[in-house]
């Protein structure tokens, strides 16, 4: 039962890190006290999504997905799709890396306003100052 | 006009996401033309949803594929009843709020012109592509293509706007990836994007942990996003610290279109045989919407400033519709979806009724609202009917989807839910009530009165609202009214056949 679950789980090692880096990522929004710490931990946990997604589509011996002589009317041989690695989840994380670098944008011009505003990016001091007024 | 019809469907994201382009090139030529690319673009997509929305009252479903693509490889937008009414409610809230915030926008972002109404019309145009696609991960583009562009709305704003709009940002990306997470998981079960595709595929996986996983970390994404009670914590600052153009879209469209969003999910993706019958949460949904309503309007109570007294307010309403909706009968769920609409206009009138005030006396602590009745009676009538229509007061909109609640809360045997509606009701008179005496019996206070500093105009000099603002706060207010007396049609026409015949 064991060796079973331990062998279940070494068998699936993509998602152990997925979730590792997932729980990184969230421990750092919560707990650390700088906002660009806070910015890089949630950078940590979108990047984990887009890990999850890219080890989904690959695939044990198979080969980019790209079909050899395609544009000389030689592709017309039969496609076994197990010899491709899934294109789908690729494309779709291409959309996903941008919405994440526009994520990244904005936190840090929000940042950047907080920082001219206060004078710091602790989020200790800043409510130190708030509760001051 | 013709022969554009059959694009409608494209058209509803085409025109203001062009009109988004034109406003920010605008901002560098002649910043005065950015105000009329915005208006121009989204009066445009008001005209073509409503346009949508006759067509879907015959013809029932629209499809159109994206490019030409056929249905599971291509992107699918699909139209039926209920998501052209909302459409229609998203673009007649986002024109009239613009329309009525021209001044407040001049006056706070002279520089930022083309950038704030870009950023504007691409919030709508996100809202809007979410509503009417049929493609799960379109929506999540388009989920975050409004939010990012709310959390730069909201962060435009000054004092403490930009930290509470970065909070809202880390609280909505966790959101929006737990959604990713869950549309994963359905990818790798059924190999499709496409909704439809994938409610046709998931059968066959009724009862396997993954879909339970898949729908937990969907729904718990979309309850981040609409701030149900315990997740409610980004709202009020994000809310209260905004300037109030952005506050005016953003707090009648952004919940309530992730509760639609909550919506096509549970039953085009998941089925309501699934949501409703398998899952059994519906008894801790609803407990869960009971809490959001009871603490939103405990929270509200405790509140003495106008705007931050109504972003609880916002938090219990998305209660009223999350726990109408898990009741699962049709009488609770016709509440729901009726709701969606009628506060979606209420939240509109009450924000812009605010803002007003807020714009003519610098302040909406509730000491500063002393006599306002006198100095700006017709914003303060306006004030008063959305109020009333919060309460739930008969010939306003707002009665006849407590009504659907409350009815299917006691079909439902739920009477948690139909204790806590009341209550609320209860709460929100005695939260306006003090608000309109205060206005109305208590006399001006002159700067010295109350709390020593008075940072707006001597009280003689407070005016009533411009112009332009007065008349789009009335229209908004006559729409209550107007939406209460056509209730029956709307439900008869459009929302009973909106829901599937299952429930």
């Amino acid at each position: 039962m064991g060796v079973e679950l331990f062998s279940d789980i070494a068998s699936k090692y993509n998602y152990l890190g997925v979730v590792i880096l997932m729980m990184i990522g969230l421990y750092a929004m919560i707990a650390k006290n700088n906002l660009v710490k806070k910015i890089i931990g949630m950078n940590i946990f979108q990047t984990a999504i887009i890990l999850f997604y890219v080890s989904t589509a690959a695939k044990r011996g198979a080969t980019i997905p790209i079909i050899r002589h395609g544009h000389n009317g030689h592709g017309h041989e039969v496609i076994h799709a197990a010899e491709y690695i899934n294109p789908l989840p690729h494309v779709l994380m291409l959309t996903a890396i941008v919405v994440s670098v526009a994520t990244l944008g904005v936190a840090l011009a929000l940042a950047v306003k907080v920082y001219h505003q206060y004078g710091t990016l602790e989020e200790d001091e800043i409510r130190g100052q708030l509760r001051n007024k | 006009m013709e022969n554009l019809s059959p694009h409608f469907p494209a058209l509803i994201i085409i025109v203001p996401l062009i009109a988004a382009l034109l406003t920010s090139a605008a901002g560098w030529l002649n910043r005065r033309l950015c105000f009329h690319f915005a208006a121009l673009g989204l009066f445009t997509s008001l005209l073509v949803s409503t346009g949508l929305l006759a067509s879907v009252l015959d013809k029932d479903v629209i499809l159109y594929r994206l490019g030409g693509w056929p249905a599971p490889w291509g992107i699918l937008y699909r139209i039926d009843r209920l998501n052209g009414l909302v459409l229609v409610v998203i673009f007649f809230i986002a024109f009239l709020n613009l329309i009525a915030n021209k001044r407040t926008v001049e006056e706070s972002f002279p520089e930022q012109l083309g950038g704030f109404y870009a950023l504007y019309v691409l919030f709508v145009t996100g809202l809007s592509g979410m509503v009417a696609t049929g493609d799960a991960f379109n929506l999540y583009v388009l989920l975050e293509i409004s939010s990012l562009t709310g959390y730069a709305l909201i962060g435009i704003g000054h004092e403490r706007a930009p930290l509470a709009g970065l909070n809202y940002l880390f609280m909505g990306t966790i959101g929006a990836s737990l959604y990713l997470l869950g549309i994963g998981f359905l990818y790798l079960m059924t190999g499709s994007l496409n909704m439809t595709d994938i409610a046709s595929l998931l059968p066959g996986f009724y009862g396997s942990p993954v879909m339970v996983l898949a729908f937990l970390l969907c729904m718990t994404g979309l309850f981040i996003k609409m701030a149900l009670f315990p997740l409610h914590a980004w709202l009020p600052n994000a809310y209260s610290f905004s300037p109030s153009a952005s506050i005016g879209v953003i707090a009648p469209l952004t919940t309530k279109v992730m509760i639609y969003v909550m919506i096509r999910m549970t039953f085009d993706v998941f089925t309501p045989d699934f949501s409703f019958k398998m899952m059994h949460l519906g008894e801790v949904m609803v407990w869960l919407a009971v809490a959001a309503i009871i603490m939103g309007s405990l929270f509200a109570l405790a509140q003495t400033r106008l705007k931050r007294m109504l972003t609880y307010v916002i938090i219990a309403e998305v209660g009223y519709m999350v726990g109408g909706f898990w009741l699962g009968n049709r009488m609770a769920v016709t509440g729901a979806v009726l709701h969606i609409l009628n506060d979606a206009v209420m939240t509109l009138c009450i924000f812009l009724a605010a803002g007003a005030v807020v714009y003519q006396i610098c302040g909406d602590d509730f000491e500063d609202l002393k006599g306002l009745f006198r100095k700006m009676p017709i914003s303060m009538a306006a004030f008063t009917v959305a109020a009333l229509s919060l309460i739930g007061v008969p010939p306003t909109c707002g009665f006849f989807s407590k009504w659907y609640l409350i009815s299917g809360g006691i079909a439902a045997g739920h009477y948690g839910f139909v204790v806590a509606l009341l209550f609320s009701s209860l709460v929100n008179a005695v939260l306006f009530f003090r608000i309109i005496e205060i206005g109305y019996f208590e006399p001006f206070s002159e700067g010295e009165g109350g709390h020593g500093v008075h940072h707006g105009p001597p009280a003689m000099e407070i005016r009533e609202a411009p112009a332009g603002m007065l008349a789009c706060l009335l229209l908004a207010a006559v729409s209550l009214i107007v939406l209460g007396i056509y209730t029956g049609d709307i439900v008869t026409r459009i929302i009973d056949l909106a829901i599937p015949p299952a429930i």
